[in-house]
């Protein structure tokens, strides 16, 4: 039976990530860094829940990994770049890393080596809205919003209403041999 | 669509364009950062492999491979055994032995570019091959007027100067075509093609092709180095004729014309010196634009070396 979130748990999972990051970093300037493509939209709302209650400054950047990907020798053809927006200073900023999952941990890797590129963050931390588990890389989040079991080569399907219309989260499992 | 090689524009059907132009602004924005390099081609071998002098494409290339992290290697054959007889074929199976991922090549043959990918797994980008193409140049062209006209559909492009002998012109004018940009050429009647891509108007008289009112003027560099002088009475009279003269500037200037160059630029022959300082000018663009674009190129092909 396939595994199903909705609209509720994914406000839940983003009300948690808001929550935690808020008790963590109080009075702290963040800038917040959404990986593309969803990732974007779990950071802009997590800023718009901490704008709630919060009045500090707050910045806003999307990472396109595409260029800093490991595995362009294994692609037909090679990703499709919608590029970057980092429009503060990133050497000596707080960073809020944001994905929608963490799998691997091959993302990340790639999104710290591409900020790094921008400059020289004084911080950085990740917060990830799903964790499914079955890294291959010593990277963990900091944040995260909900966490899912699943088994390696099962696929994690998440839409999200800014990007896709909908909330979803739906874990398709793999067929058994 | 995973494609090897980049030999010509009419091969690019209209979505491969618009990928490699859309695609190329990410690389453009890269440009503003203090690390302008990215690590998408890390590992890969680029050889630069120029039968004929050329500094501006040249560098282009190198700066575009080495923002994409790959290794560049120079063919310099003015040293090389090409100069004791070596024959391409020759040199590319040299080059296929080590295993290069990209080549780079200019020559002055019309169609050795296209020879060469087919003898070795490498892609190949022509970097210019005699009178025939120059892919690379075509789409800095075209990624610059759609800055400036993310639509361009129907604006109007008059090119100048010596269009016959020039693969700049030729592969401009191809993709132009295909973004449904209309093309028109001015030049001496010796020079301008009587025969040539269709629904491209031709002009010998430079107030004439003005009332076409173009929304760019691209000028052709009179090449110095070829039989192009012998053409024109006179580098002067050319000036004075098809140049871009102070009085003909302050005209483009009224009507808002942008002003485009492939570059090196004879100064006092195709345009004067107050071009370098006007507004509309966009030569300098493309010079930048050049890079991006032929990162977008490198990104996007796929050699057969590798695994597979």
């Amino acid at each position: 039976m396939p595994l199903t979130l909705n609209a509720d748990d994914i406000a839940a999972g983003i009300a948690r990530l808001a929550q935690e990051i808020r008790e963590k970093s109080a009075g702290a300037t963040l800038s917040f860094v959404g990986i593309r493509s969803r990732g974007d939209e779990v950071a802009t709302r997590i800023l718009t829940l901490l704008a709630e209650n919060d009045d500090r400054e707050m910045n806003f950047g999307i990472l396109d990994i595409s260029l800093y990907r490991d595995d362009f020798e294994h692609l037909h053809e090679n990703p499709k770049l919608q590029g970057s927006d980092i429009p503060f200073q990133v050497d000596g900023a707080h960073v809020i890393l944001v994905d929608d999952v963490i799998f691997t941990g091959r993302t990340t890797r790639a999104a710290l080596d591409a900020l790094s590129d921008y400059g020289r963050p004084a911080k950085v931390e990740l917060a990830v809205l799903i964790d499914r588990g079955h890294r291959e890389m010593p990277i963990q989040p900091d944040f995260t919003g909900i966490f899912i079991n699943t088994h390696r080569l099962d696929h994690v399907l998440v839409s999200l209403e800014g990007t896709d219309g909908t909330d979803s989260i739906q874990v398709v499992e793999a067929p058994t041999p | 669509m995973a494609r090897k090689d980049l030999l010509d524009i009419t091969s690019l059907d209209r979505q491969e364009i618009d990928r490699l132009l859309d695609q190329a602004a990410p690389f453009k924005e890269l440009f503003t950062r203090s690390v302008k390099k990215v690590p998408a081609l890390k590992g890969k071998s680029v050889l630069m492999l120029f039968y004929e002098p050329s500094t501006r494409t040249h560098s282009s290339f190198e700066v575009a491979a080495k923002r994409l992290s790959a290794d560049v290697t120079n063919f310099d054959v003015t040293q090389s055994s090409i100069t004791k007889g070596e024959s391409v074929r020759e040199t590319i199976e040299t080059l296929q032995a080590m295993r290069t991922d990209f080549i780079i090549v200019r020559h002055k043959s019309s169609g050795l570019p296209g020879v060469i990918a087919k003898l070795t797994k490498a892609a190949v980008v022509n970097a210019g091959d005699g009178a025939h193409a120059h892919p690379t140049q075509a789409l800095l062209d075209a990624f610059t007027i759609k800055e400036q006209y993310p639509d361009p559909t129907g604006r109007k492009v008059l090119i100048v100067g010596d269009v016959l002998h020039s693969r700049v012109a030729r592969s401009t004018s191809t993709i132009l075509k295909k973004l449904e940009v209309e093309v028109a050429y001015l030049g001496p009647g010796s020079l301008v093609p009587k025969v040539g891509p269709e629904n491209i108007r031709r002009f010998t008289n430079y107030d004439e092709a003005m009332a076409w009112q173009p929304d760019f003027v691209y000028l052709l560099r009179v090449q110095m180095e070829r039989q192009d002088v012998q053409y024109f009475p006179s580098l002067r009279e050319y000036h004075r004729l098809y140049g871009v003269t102070e009085a003909r500037l302050a005209e483009i200037r009224d009507r808002g014309i942008y002003i485009m160059h492939p570059g090196p630029v004879n100064r006092g022959v195709e345009l004067c010196d107050a071009v370098m300082d006007y507004e509309r000018s966009l030569i300098n663009d493309q010079v930048e634009n050049g890079i991006a674009v032929r990162m977008s190129v490198l990104y996007h092909l796929k050699p057969e070396s590798g695994d597979s």
